[in-house]
């Protein structure tokens, strides 16, 4: 019962000092960003903010907690989508307790108020940070999806004849799912043939050989044929040093070379007009 | 249990599996197939697994044991209509299915046995 009298008194001082204290934490809050937001939309954002603190302070209703909550959550997203750091983002919830206490500092029985004050201050802060990282995490996740996306096409090079440009680096995760792209196109399209062009893909390993070679079988499963192109002369050597066998797969340096011996599997010729 | 049947259609063989595959079905197709080959004496065995979603090692390796005994009787077998995330599975087991050709589709399939002879 004291802990929520001494919430509720505090509240109240809060409640009639309010444009003192969100003035001067507004004030620190911009000093703090150096200018990356303008004083008249950090003073929006934290009146809000205000005001659910004085509602939670004063234990009036139980949606309170849960509507500062999210608007903590809210907040902290817009941060780090704009490139704030951590620590700014904590940095703005955390000024409000310097905003207050040099309004308190000179009135000695206030103590166990602002202590009290103090206290659901600091888990808000640490609110925001998680939050902060939660968002960060999103989109990081989102991009390396876009990535993914972007990073595998499936082209189609001639009637039952298709093509994956590889580019960047081979995981295991990428591996997979250009497997399933291709399997999906041979599919669809009535494709026998594939070529797979590594021309843009900068290292070869044991891994990833070992993935090529699981697409060249699956797809010989289907009863598609499988040609490697785009062997450069550093990953020519590099295989060659690493004992990697790709044994009776069709390898080609250039998609060229491949596309002319999938025609030519596929009894198509290409004669000069 | 329940039988898959088997087609002759000139001189091959069409085996469409359309249902869940049990063990014993599969061994009774195995079975079945041996009988239908000397019975017939056809020269290609077309085996449509469009409608099989689901493979474990067991049903792989008996494709490839369906394989050998048509190879017996003078057959060739292939098999068609193969999906993606079978074909994966397959591959993640380590069975390449040696000895039995593949093709994308039951037509595709009729012209390897059909190029052969």
């Amino acid at each position: 019962m004291e802990v929520g009298a001494t919430r509720g008194r505090m509240a109240v001082y809060l409640r009639d000092n309010q444009d003192k204290v969100i003035g001067r934490w507004s004030e620190l809050v911009v000093a703090g960003v150096r200018g990356r937001t303008s004083y008249d939309e950090v003073q929006r954002e934290l009146s809000e903010i205000y005001a659910l603190v004085v509602r939670v302070l004063a234990d009036a209703d139980e949606h309170a907690a849960g509507e500062l909550r999210a608007t903590l959550d809210e907040l902290s997203r817009t941060r780090a989508r704009d490139g704030f750091t951590p620590s700014e983002t904590a940095q703005a919830v955390f000024s409000l307790k310097e905003a207050v206490y040099e309004l308190v500092a000179d009135s000695a029985d206030l103590v166990p108020e602002y202590l009290a004050f103090s206290r659901l201050v600091d888990d808000l802060g640490l609110r925001t940070f998680e939050a902060y990282s939660a968002a960060r995490e999103q989109i990081i996740s989102d991009q390396s999806t876009a990535m993914m996306e972007l990073s595998t096409p499936v082209v189609r090079l001639w009637d039952g004849i298709i093509a994956v440009p590889l580019v960047g680096t081979l995981d295991s995760a990428r591996t997979q799912l250009v497997m399933e792209k291709l399997l999906d196109e041979l599919v669809t399209a009535g494709a026998s043939h594939a070529v797979i062009d590594i021309t843009g893909v900068a290292t070869v390993d044991t891994e990833v050989a070992q993935h090529l070679l699981k697409t060249v079988s699956a797809a010989r499963l289907l009863g598609a044929e499988c040609t490697i192109s785009g062997i450069r002369p550093q990953v020519a050597q590099t295989i060659v040093s690493l004992g990697i066998e790709f044994g009776d797969i069709a390898t080609k340096a250039t998609l060229a070379d491949a596309l002319a011996l999938a025609l030519r599997q596929a009894g198509l010729k290409v004669v000069p007009q | 249990m329940e039988r898959v049947p088997i087609l002759k259609i000139g001189p091959t063989l069409f085996v469409s599996i359309q249902i869940d595959l049990q063990d014993e079905s599969v061994l009774a197709l195995q079975e079945d197939l041996a009988e239908r080959l000397v019975a017939t004496g056809a020269h290609g065995v077309i085996i449509d697994i469009t409608a099989v979603e689901i493979v474990d090692s067991f049903i792989g390796r008996m494709l490839t044991v369906i394989g050998s005994i048509s190879r017996l009787f003078d057959a060739e077998t292939v098999i068609v209509g193969m999906r993606p995330a079978v074909a994966i599975t397959l591959t993640e087991l380590g069975l390449s299915l040696s000895g039995v050709r593949t093709a994308l589709n039951a037509e595709k399939g009729l012209e390897i046995l059909n190029g052969k002879s």
